[in-house]
């Protein structure tokens, strides 16, 4: 037995429309996902107590359950209660609220490490509580954040595998599908291995990039 | 109306069940140097932190010049400021913090300007002159585009001093302003804060410094377990036959060699 990656690599235009998908799906997933985690995050910091335990328990389930039961769940689920949703719209709403939860907590735990002190010296030179928050707050945090926010995103790109499972067009559906037809899975596998990887390696150095760039600014 | 900066009158402050502060009874004359010292935890930081209205005193009040800091007594009692008008009072204050608390995503120029711009409404320019004309004023004008993590602990401690100093307040804060630092770097910022002394600003500091609040100082005030227990000149207070209770804690720095207390 040998490997043929010749048959897979000859449906290379299929593969790049997988790979277009997935990585759209990603970068729009992770867009929502910063942005709603941001939100509840926010909400739960200055929103008072009622607030900040009504949303600990959402996002607690979400965390506490496998993304594939999630995602099963919104597709499969959803038409009992009325929500049809196509592949495509399923995949990126469950990515998008699967991805914030995580979020939610990163720039929950941004906000606690921004030192006390630095938010008493704006109250002391005169900012108003918004300034505060606007000028101090959420530059220091949004540095802060920075790293664990990067992994996240690493992590949700190889969660879009999963949607395959919902049979969104994605790299993973694509490719085991030629891989299937050809009678070549393992090589389906390597190809898609292989592929992810260098996503995942460009998204590092893209990020340790940015790192570099504002370490200056780093936290003393 | 007395002629003093602030005035602290019958202040406590409990933190939970423990009484940090009892009725204190403090007058900071304007254009001197009263210095707060006293053993760690003796309510020294909390002090000067209620006169920045960064605490908030369990009872009692505080007037800087003459206005009353964080409430307004009322028919029914006191309440609390609102937020304008505590900024409105704040603002002859500036507070110099043991831990700088620069803000890192800011040059030293961007901390110093950042009150002009925001909250003077300055233009980016004309802030920028007057911040400038501070830094110059402890000496890091060449520093102004470096950020915080790029400066030493003692020019991080000059620049917070700058920016506290960029709304020319009349009387300015300092707790414990070298303690993060060794003792090189110590010199740096107590010399600034000589500068400030000998051109007349009104300034509280809480230290451990002993040499700086005897030479500097115009009042020490030592407390001990919440309480004011003396206030005076330095001479008298530092002079024999000193207070027992002085004597012990002043003996510590002596078995670290400071013979000058002698």
């Amino acid at each position: 037995m040998s490997f043929d990656f010749a048959v897979i690599l000859a449906k290379g235009p299929e593969i790049l429309m997988g790979l277009g998908v997935t990585i759209l799906i990603w970068i729009v997933g992770t867009f929502f996902a910063v942005i709603l985690g941001f939100v509840v995050a926010t909400a739960r910091r200055f929103g008072g107590r009622l607030v900040d335990t009504l949303l600990t328990l959402p996002i607690e389930v979400l965390r506490g359950t496998p993304f594939l039961v999630q995602i099963f769940l919104l597709y499969f689920g959803g038409p009992y209660i009325g929500l049809r949703l196509d592949p495509i719209t399923a995949g990126l709403l469950g990515l998008s609220v699967y991805g914030a939860a995580y979020y939610a907590e990163i720039f929950r735990a941004g906000y606690q490490s921004v030192p006390i002190g630095h938010v008493e010296a704006a109250t002391c030179v005169g900012f108003s509580r918004g300034q505060t928050i606007l000028f101090v707050l959420l530059p220091e945090m949004a540095l802060l954040v920075m790293p664990p926010s990067l992994n996240m995103a690493v992590i949700l790109l190889k969660e879009t595998a999963l949607l395959s499972l919902i049979t969104v067009p994605e790299m993973t559906m694509t490719v085991s599908a030629i891989g299937s037809q050809q009678y070549a899975f393992v090589e389906s596998l390597v190809v898609l291995a292989v592929v992810y990887w260098a996503l995942v390696e460009l998204a590092n150095f893209l990020g340790r990039m940015t790192e570099r760039k504002l370490s200056k600014l780093g936290t003393t | 109306m007395t002629d003093a900066a602030i005035l602290v009158k019958n202040v406590s402050k409990k933190f939970g069940d423990t009484l940090v502060l009892r009725d204190i009874n403090l007058e900071v004359p304007r254009g001197q140097v009263s210095c707060l010292i006293g053993p760690s935890g003796s309510g020294k930081s909390t002090l000067l932190r209620c006169m920045a209205f960064l605490e908030q005193a369990t009872s009692g009040t505080i007037t800087i010049e003459g206005e009353p800091l964080g409430f307004v007594e009322g028919p029914n009692g006191r309440r609390l400021q609102t937020a304008a008008e505590l900024r409105q009072t704040r603002s002859k204050i500036g507070m110099v913090f043991q831990q700088f608390n620069l803000w890192p995503h800011m040059t030293a120029l961007g901390n110093v300007s950042a009150s002009l711009r925001r909250v003077r409404k300055l233009s980016k320019a004309e802030a920028e002159d007057r911040a400038m004309a501070q830094l110059e004023k402890v000496g890091l004008k060449e520093r102004a585009g470096f950020y915080p993590s790029q400066l030493s602990g003692g020019q991080q401690q000059r620049v917070a001093i700058a920016r506290a100093l960029a709304l020319d307040p009349t009387i300015m804060l300092f707790d414990e302003p070298t303690s993060a630092l060794d003792p090189e770097l110590t010199g740096e910022v107590l010399n600034v804060m000589r500068a400030l002394a000998d051109e007349g600003m009104t300034m509280v500091v809480v230290t451990h410094e002993i040499g700086f609040a005897a030479s500097v100082g115009n009042k020490i005030c030592f407390l001990d377990h919440g309480k004011l227990l003396f206030h005076d000149t330095p001479e008298k207070v530092f002079a024999a036959p000193r207070e027992p209770r002085l004597e012990q804690f002043l003996d510590t720095y002596l078995d670290r060699g400071a013979i000058m207390l002698r």
